[in-house]
């Protein structure tokens, strides 16, 4: 398989694992490793410790999730526009986590789901769109990128893997956006939120869009107001919004404001 | 009319165990919580990585000894806390790639180099993580201080300070204030130097091993500079 390859790791045997249906809107849910397998021996890698309260619960391991992310498709390319907070269970990890990676200088990709997920992936995606570019002699096109994206995942489906992301660039046939997800899921579309503060977000920029032909100063206030929405009704959404504009020439990022201080703006706005 | 009666209910409002519950399922479980507090701060010319050096597991105290630092090359520790066995063979296979990365490439591993690395090897276990929280601290390229903090499966980023293990939530957000001054009004940014940082972390650890029953016995700081590693141990309660 496609991991044991790059990381020259014996190939572990799957065969035995049976799985819960998770789609990336459990980034709701704390994560544990909940493998069960199909047969009797019933191997739960669920971290417990001697001294259990007294309900019995159990400390599991908490991988890094919860989200809101957005990228949405206007006159002059796409903008892609997220948040930066990264939570184990009830705690907050990080608030200041980079959920858009550069895949190259005309390609991004956002991270919601398991952060080490998105991160591995996109990754490994970075290396392929660069090996294609020297096998062709020209970039690869946003739609072959997120179809790699997808098939390399989907060897993966029914495991665990959490990860939805969006493919955002711009290539010879103009702006490109495609919706990807570890359960199979890869399809195109002029907007998408995904995390589980989309909702929120969806509200924002769906009431935003409906006058055309946005400039690029107000589609980026759309996607900043978006996510700070999103923020302020998500527990598991916060810390900055990072703002990027891609367009024919690449992209590029337009800018990282911290939620508190956006509060403010807009409370003063109000005023 | 059913009355339930209080007997049968315990003080968390939940329904008391018996002695006899029917047949119970034992499991093996491969992990085991063997707790620690591991702490790192980058400066603007060292970084400085400090761990607890209680062993223990469940209710009991393996050992008051032992450190959760491990020195990698001149210029980066790092801190393993969570299960013991997994931290150990983690940092068998660092030192390992380490080795051979050197004799391939005829020079240590930067900082950066190792985050990256290390992501790689959690991430490959990644369907039987290996059940360790990471924080690398070191000397970048340039010289400048740098600390990487992982989850057990292999997401990193570059911090300028963290803590990770069992009393991690109660120092972060003391760190976010003295650190990075979060949640002030009107005070001066002042950059962290060495003696400052020293003294902050040996006051967040005798906090944590005021609160935290994982943490205690000793604290092991790795000072890392330019000059090379400089460890210092500091007594912390014992019970």
């Amino acid at each position: 398989m496609a991991l044991a390859n790059v990381l020259q790791s014996e190939s572990v045997d799957f065969s035995n694992y049976g799985r819960k249906c998770r789609g990336f809107t459990s980034s709701l849910y704390e994560t544990e490793l909940g493998l069960e397998s199909v047969g009797g021996d019933n191997l739960s890698f669920a971290v417990r410790t001697a001294c259990s309260d007294g309900d019995g619960s159990e400390r599991k391991i908490q991988f890094l999730h919860g989200t809101t992310t957005l990228a949405f498709k206007f006159q002059h390319g796409v903008i892609v526009a997220v948040d930066s907070r990264a939570t184990a269970g009830a705690y907050i990890a990080s608030q200041t986590v980079k959920k858009v990676i550069e895949i190259n200088p005309y390609l991004l990709g956002t991270m919601a789901g398991g952060a080490a997920d998105c991160s591995f992936w996109e990754r490994l995606l970075a290396r392929q769109c660069r090996v294609y570019e020297l096998r062709n002699k020209e970039r690869i096109s946003v739609a072959a990128a997120s179809k790699l994206l997808a098939n390399m995942v989907y060897q993966y489906k029914g495991m665990g893997l959490s990860m939805g992301t969006m493919v955002c660039g711009w290539d010879k046939t103009g702006p490109g956006l495609y919706y990807v997800d570890s359960e199979g899921n890869r399809v195109c579309g002029d907007l998408f939120a995904v995390g589980s503060g989309s909702m929120y977000a969806y509200g924002i920029v769906d009431s935003g869009l409906k006058q055309k032909d946005l400039t690029v100063e107000e589609a980026c206030d759309l996607g900043c107001r978006a996510i700070y929405q999103a923020t302020y009704r998500d527990a598991y959404s916060g810390g900055q919004v990072n703002l990027y504009h891609v367009h024919s020439e690449g992209w590029n990022r337009v800018s990282q404001s911290d939620v508190l201080l956006l509060h403010q703006q807009y409370q003063a706005e109000k005023a | 009319m059913k009355i339930v009666s209080g007997h049968f209910y315990g003080d968390n409002g939940k329904m008391k165990e018996y002695h006899y519950t029917g047949p119970v399922e034992h499991r093996f479980s491969p992990y085991s919580f063997n707790g620690g507090t591991v702490l790192a701060v980058a400066g603007e010319d060292f970084a400085i990585v400090a761990s607890d050096t209680r062993l223990s597991e469940g209710y009991s105290i393996h050992s008051r000894d032992s450190p959760k630092c491990y020195k990698l090359t001149n210029t980066t520790v790092i801190g393993c806390s969570g299960f013991h066995g997994d931290c150990l063979t983690l940092t068998k296979i660092i030192d390992a790639r380490l080795k051979m990365y050197k004799h391939s490439n005829n020079k240590s591993m930067t900082s950066g180099a190792i985050a990256a690395m290390l992501s790689t090897i959690l991430y490959g276990r990644r369907f039987f993580p290996y059940y360790v929280y990471n924080i690398i601290g070191g000397l970048d390229e340039e010289g400048k201080g740098a600390v990487y903090s992982f989850d057990p499966v292999g997401s990193y980023q570059r911090d300028t300070y963290k803590a990770g293990g069992s009393a991690s939530a109660m120092l972060q957000p003391l760190l976010d204030n003295q650190i990075g001054f979060k949640n002030m009004e009107g005070v001066q940014h002042l950059p962290l130097n060495q003696e400052k940082a020293v003294q902050l972390v040996k006051d967040v650890f005798i906090s944590a091993a005021e609160r935290d029953v994982y943490t205690g016995d000793a604290l092991r700081i790795c000072i890392v500079t330019k000059e090379g590693i400089k460890e210092e141990t500091v007594p912390l309660r014992k019970d």
